[in-house]
């Protein structure tokens, strides 16, 4: 099987959120960044497994500049064969979602994988954008997926639950939490990773839609009023009363 | 000019999501000019309901009835929009609305804004709206170029008002196209309001101690009608459901009140639950991050305080 799988960068989950240039900038000093984890954990070893059943390749895909490599090379070395980084600043999900489609067409992959969101922007955009310029079938938010070379049965997360369906042909799929078993690459892994190929491709788009004008920081709770654990109707009273909630 | 919304009905019926993307359209609508239409695609019992929260009329796509297919969607969306000379389209941050947003967006050629949290203004040649960004830690003000956007709306982030009466119902004319995906099985919890759209949640965590233990946080949720969440080590246990799973990498919820039981707070799990109205933390450790992000909090056994916060929940309703 060809497998494609889409990575992004996204800061550590404890990253401090602050702002320079007068809020338009999300200030990145001192920000450790990782992959995106449901990119990691999820879409790519997913695709591995694919792989290893059927045979094929994966190949990770970054819109990004050079700077992105070293999340690059974890995915090379956790185990995908070749990767492509597609040399641009991301812009927004339009400009991204368009050069991985300019890249993948005409390449027959069975499955585009991507995250089911980045964690910094929390777009969930990207996947269909991506199926839509391919004309292909979207299935969003797959925690799990069998396919048997030619057709897959995915059950996705809905409200309250899972809807299974089946999709045949190539499609594009995004992935969260279930879909697979994080891997940690391994010593041998991390050598391979250096041999393997990293292609620079040009930008096919390089126009953005949408952009950020500035940011803010969510107005700081007034402070915890502590209850007396002996007055449980205290507390009711002021969810009641107080916080209007009840 | 106008804005067409998409009013999700899942099995016939509106849920309250509805409501909101239609009203938020209205809204929308009112900003930028024009009116909102409604589209409903498959069964729906009672579409013009819809006019009393804002839609100026609806149009039916009565004849689907192949399930959420974000091709068939989008195209059938497409249309419509091209129909009603639609420059904004409205869909809810739901799975579904998720799924058809991008795909909406790229067949318009329009600037696409998820999550959005405020109604859209035209300024400076574009389109400004505002939405969380780093799992509602922050607020980005997003600028769209042009004169054409697909907003998906976060849930209960606006009021929703009765502002109009039942309005008419258009049966929609579009080429449907053929199914991209087969729906096989939807397995739903029954009788539970899901995760992202419940009002009340209450949620417990690794002190817990084991899964055995769940019975008084169930209690206490059945008492106030509220649904049940967990922290993430929970729900990788296999203590409590995935789907029950909220933070970074689970789902992010916007409850009135978030009662958080045993759960100490750490950074990803504020990070799906800090945008709640009202958060109330209990447990036995003065020090737990959580309480600083609380409005109420309860230093104690939560073995012995939730099972009496469940009678005075009680004693309330009686009274
Ligand atoms: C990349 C990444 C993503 C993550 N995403 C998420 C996510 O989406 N959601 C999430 O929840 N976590 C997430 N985590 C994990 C997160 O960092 C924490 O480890 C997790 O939230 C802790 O769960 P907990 O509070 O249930 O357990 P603990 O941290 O073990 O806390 C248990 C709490 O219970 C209290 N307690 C114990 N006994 C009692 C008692 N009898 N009465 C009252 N209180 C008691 C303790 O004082 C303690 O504060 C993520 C981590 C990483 C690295
Ligand atoms: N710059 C990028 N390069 C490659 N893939 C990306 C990029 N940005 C987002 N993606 C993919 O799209 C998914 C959803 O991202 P988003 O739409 O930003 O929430 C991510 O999980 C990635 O798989």
């Amino acid at each position: 099987m060809k497998l494609l799988v889409c990575i992004t960068k996204t800061p550590e989950t404890t990253a401090k959120i602050a702002f320079t240039d007068g809020d338009s900038k999300f200030d990145e000093s001192g920000v450790q960044f990782i992959m995106n984890p449901y990119d990691e954990w999820y879409a790519l070893v997913r695709a591995l497994e694919l792989k290893e059943q059927h045979g094929g390749t994966v190949t990770a895909i970054n819109v990004g500049p050079a700077a992105n490599d070293v999340i690059i090379r974890k995915a090379l070395a956790i185990g995908a064969d070749d990767a492509v980084r597609i040399d641009t600043e991301a812009l927004s999900s339009s400009q991204v979602a368009a050069n991985i489609a300019a890249h993948a067409k005409d390449k027959g992959y069975d499955v585009i994988f991507t995250g089911k969101e980045s964690i910094d922007y929390n777009g969930s955009e990207v996947g269909g954008m991506v199926a839509e310029h391919l004309g292909l079938p979207y299935v969003s938010y797959a925690s799990h997926m069998d396919h048997d070379g030619s057709k897959a049965t995915v059950s996705r997360d809905i409200e309250g639950g899972v809807e299974v369906v089946d999709v045949a042909g190539s499609f594009v799929l995004s992935a969260s939490k279930g879909l697979a078993e994080q891997r940690i690459p391994n010593m041998r892994g991390i050598m391979m990773a250096k041999r393997k190929p990293l292609n620079v491709e040009a930008a096919a788009v390089s126009d953005s839609k949408v952009s950020v004008v500035s940011y803010t920081l969510p107005a700081a709770k007034g402070g915890v009023k502590m209850i007396d654990p002996e007055n449980m109707d205290e507390l009711v009273r002021l969810l009641h009363e107080e916080a209007k909630v009840i | 000019m106008s804005v067409l919304v998409l009013a999700e009905s899942p099995k016939g019926k509106f849920k309250k999501a509805a409501y909101e993307a239609v009203h938020y359209g209205h809204k929308a609508a009112q900003s930028l000019g024009g009116e909102c239409v409604a589209l409903v695609i498959g069964a729906c019992d009672d579409p013009g309901a819809l006019g009393t929260y804002g839609a100026s009329k609806v149009i039916h796509v009565a004849d689907y009835a192949g399930g959420i297919d974000a091709l068939v969607y989008a195209s059938i969306i497409g249309q419509v929009a091209g129909q009603v000379g639609a420059k904004a389209v409205v869909v809810n941050h739901s799975s579904t609305g998720k799924s058809i947003a991008g795909r909406v967006g790229v067949k318009m050629d329009a600037g696409v804004v998820s999550q959005v949290n405020s109604v859209p203004v035209a300024e400076d040649g574009g389109i400004t709206v505002t939405k969380p960004v780093f799992s509602g830690k922050a607020f980005a003000k997003c600028k769209i170029a042009g004169d054409k956007c697909v907003l998906s709306l976060m849930g209960n982030a606006l009021p929703i008002e009765e502002v109009g009466s039942p309005c008419a119902v258009e049966a929609g004319s579009v080429d449907i196209p053929a199914n991209s995906v087969t729906v096989k099985e939807t397995k739903t919890v029954d009788g539970e309001v899901p995760l992202p759209e419940a009002e009340l949640v209450v949620s417990a965590g690794r002190g817990m101690k084991g899964p055995e233990n769940w019975g008084i946080i169930d209690e206490l949720a059945k008492t106030i009608g509220a649904t049940t969440a967990c922290s993430r080590p929970v729900a990788d246990t296999g203590w409590r459901p995935h789907h029950e799973h909220v933070g970074q990498t689970g789902v992010a919820i916007r409850p009135n009140l978030y009662i958080a039981a045993g759960i100490s707070g750490a950074i990803q799990h504020l990070a799906g639950v800090n945008s709640s109205k009202c958060i109330v933390v209990i447990n036995k450790d003065p020090e737990a991050p959580f309480f600083k992000a609380a409005d109420y909090g309860v230093c104690a056994d939560l073995f012995d305080v939730v099972p009496r916060l469940t009678e005075a929940f009680k004693k309330m309703k009686d009274a």
